[in-house]
């Protein structure tokens, strides 16, 4: 408890005695007439895939198609209980290892930089994005907003225990700056953009 | 700390240099990283204003830093999170180690925290018997060559393939000679997973701490401090005090700029906000002070506190680029660490602010709008007042500054020195002298300009009276 007050004494003591107003916001603009195909090309220019579907079947087929489902898949979507499970939210989460695909819903999207908005409630377990191999987040289009100041606007004072903000599968360009997919996250994202 | 001896910048520097082709390597690299910053910065028509937004908010943050502490705290333990304040390196490290021993844990994953490389962390929880792995590919290379990290961002910025190449062979047993990095990336990957899953305490840095909402925000591009904390009983995260933010909607505003200024990605991959534990598990928060609340009572030195570690200065400085991170033998290298080490070790890190050209450049990419090479020339004053630099270097100063106060000195001196240089090159061409080190001498001219100007007014003169 000492460090605290010495600490607090000492930085009251030099801290600046003038006090700086916070910035107004405000000034910052949050145009973007195109949305959608701004947050499509920066999402494939991070290493993420878009793709736009009409409804969840489409999704289902997508799926079907693309991924092994011998392979263990889980969801916290209800729709998607024919391709993927949905009862390992209670699980241990040391558990989810040998997951291949993981499928969740994001709050919103931001055009600026493709990330979408996830919390604990959409989540299932807060492990669940980052330990599959391969993860897809399914979008609504008209949940996607221009920049991260919008972004904050939305969230405002939501609560949650923990969120993040995803933008493209896990990377690493730390070997002679060469850029590698799939550094202990997923090694891919796909991003349905739901009509 | 004091008592280490240091091989100074330009030692060290010097010896870098001699592979001329990877310091030629290590230049371009990093200015392309810094070419990618521009292109992602010019994409947002708001850039400057985004800069100075964030200056403001840091120097409101600066100004007001004892009560949103305090604010923060209070805001934390709400959230169900056990804060922990740390006056130096020492407290940090003991009190790390304290919360493993409470837990009776000996092994540790870590993920990047340049605050714990300041307080050399990991060789205090190593003498007390515990294992500490690294989990940022670069950090994890540099630690299995038992190197320190050479860039805050770029851990491994100064090695090539075929370096990272032979470490894994020999720590990980992957193929001797295959330097492919995707393959590298993915041995490392499967060693690191196995970590994850089997670690019970999870160590963070901490990008941005909320004061409104008592949540940190941490930013990564693997993913590895989610995985890390996540899987882990115990998240301990690590922060210096100034990485407060007043308010949840100013991250719109850092998270703009942090990813675009380090490595010019729109942002990071994983931008997670932890503000609550999960159920039965525990977060820590270690605020540690050392040295920082000194810096903010010198007035000069001040700004250097809303650093948010882009490391862009880093990118951009020519003489980082062609010194190399550990030429500057201090957790944070470049410009922004030049100004930071001195507060800490003003007679080990004299050397530091000299390492610049001034140029000037870094002030121009800082996000936050930090004037560091001002800071860098104001370092340099203070450390000479207070005979921290080389000796040679103050009798040079003290003896020119004699010579250019005293026209009949400067006028001989000149005399005499073109005489030498024209005459018997070799007393000035060698290796005693500074001056002629990596530059090839000037032709002397016939005469000096003060002989010129005389010579030359008199003609005028005497045409003008024509």
């Amino acid at each position: 408890m000492s460090s605290k007050a010495d600490i607090l004494n000492k930085i009251k003591q030099n801290q600046p005695a003038f006090i700086t107003n916070l910035p107004d916001l405000n000034l910052l603009s949050s145009e973007n007439p195109d949305v959608l195909s701004t947050y499509k090309t920066v999402l494939k220019n991070i290493g993420g895939d878009p793709v736009e579907v009409a409804n969840y079947a489409e999704i289902i087929e997508y799926i079907k198609s693309n991924y092994n489902l011998e392979k263990r898949l889980i969801t916290t979507i209800p729709e998607l209980s024919e391709i993927a499970a949905l009862d390992w939210t209670n699980d241990d989460p040391h558990s989810l290892q040998d997951v291949e695909l993981n499928v969740i819903k994001a709050h919103f999207g931001v055009a600026e930089n493709s990330a979408l908005w996830v919390t604990d409630d959409v989540l299932g377990q807060r492990v669940s994005p980052f330990i599959a191999q391969y993860l897809a987040i399914i979008v609504h289009k008209k949940d996607i907003i221009a920049t991260m100041h919008q972004a904050y606007e939305r969230i405002g004072n939501q609560e949650y225990g923990f969120g993040t903000f995803i933008a493209g599968p896990s990377k690493t360009a730390d070997i002679e700056q060469s850029l590698v997919l799939g550094a202990h996250g997923a090694r891919g994202l796909i991003v349905f953009l739901l009509d | 700390m004091s008592s280490e001896k240091v091989i100074p910048h330009s030692e060290a520097a010097t010896r870098f240099n001699k592979d001329v082709e990877r310091v030629n390597w290590h230049d371009e690299t990093l200015w392309f990283v810094r070419e990618k910053r521009d292109k992602s910065a010019h994409q947002i028509p708001d850039w400057e204003l985004l800069r100075e937004t964030a200056s403001q908010i840091k120097n409101n943050v600066l100004s007001n830093i004892h009560d949103y502490l305090i604010e923060f705290e209070a805001n934390a333990q709400k959230n169900g999170i056990i804060v922990h304040w740390a006056a130096d390196a020492k407290e940090h490290n003991e009190i790390v180690h304290s919360i493993m021993a409470k837990h009776d844990v000996k092994q540790m994953v870590k993920s990047k925290s340049m605050l714990t490389e300041e307080c050399h962390l990991n060789d205090y929880l190593a003498e007390k018997g515990i294992e500490v792995i690294d989990s940022d590919l670069g950090e994890y290379i540099v630690q299995l060559r038992k190197e320190p990290p050479s860039h805050i961002v770029l851990p491994a910025i100064h090695l090539k393939k075929e370096d990272v190449s032979e470490t894994f062979h020999e720590h990980l047993g992957t193929q001797k000679g295959n330097i492919d990095p995707q393959y590298l990336t993915e041995s490392a990957r499967l060693s690191l997973r196995n970590t994850f899953l089997t670690r019970k305490v999870a160590l963070t840095g901490v990008n941005f701490a909320i004061a409104e909402t008592g949540e940190i925000v941490v930013c990564t591009n693997e993913g590895n401090a989610d995985m890390g904390a996540h899987l882990a009983d115990v998240h301990i995260a690590c922060m210096g005090f100034e990485k407060l933010i007043p308010q949840r909607k100013h991250l719109g505003i850092f998270l703009r700029l942090l990813a675009r200024s380090a490595t010019g990605q729109p942002i990071t991959t994983f931008s997670s906000h932890f503000k609550k534990p999960r159920d039965g598990k525990e977060i820590h928060i270690v605020i540690v002070d050392n040295g920082r609340s000194t810096q903010l009572g010198r007035e000069d030195f001040r700004n250097s506190l809303k650093c948010i570690r882009c490391g862009a200065c880093m990118n951009t400085c020519p003489v980082y680029r062609r010194s190399g991170g550990h030429s500057y033998h201090n957790a944070v290298a470049g410009p922004i660490g030049s100004i930071l080490a001195p507060n800490l070790d003003m007679s080990k890190n004299a050397d530091l602010p000299f390492a610049s050209t001034l140029c000037g450049s870094c002030t121009n990419v800082c996000p936050v709008k930090i004037d560091i090479h001002d800071q860098l020339y104001k370092w340099r004053q203070v450390l000479v007042k207070e005979g921290h630099t080389p000796k040679a270097k103050t009798v040079a100063m003290k003896t020119m500054a004699t010579v250019l106060a005293n026209p009949t000195i400067f006028n001989i001196a000149g005399k005499s020195g073109r005489f030498v240089m024209k005459n018997i090159p070799g007393l000035v061409n060698n290796k005693m002298n500074k001056w002629y080190d990596q530059r090839e001498m000037p032709e002397v001219p016939e005469e000096s300009f003060r002989e010129w100007y005389k010579k030359n007014s008199r003609e005028a003169k005497a045409k003008d009276n024509e």
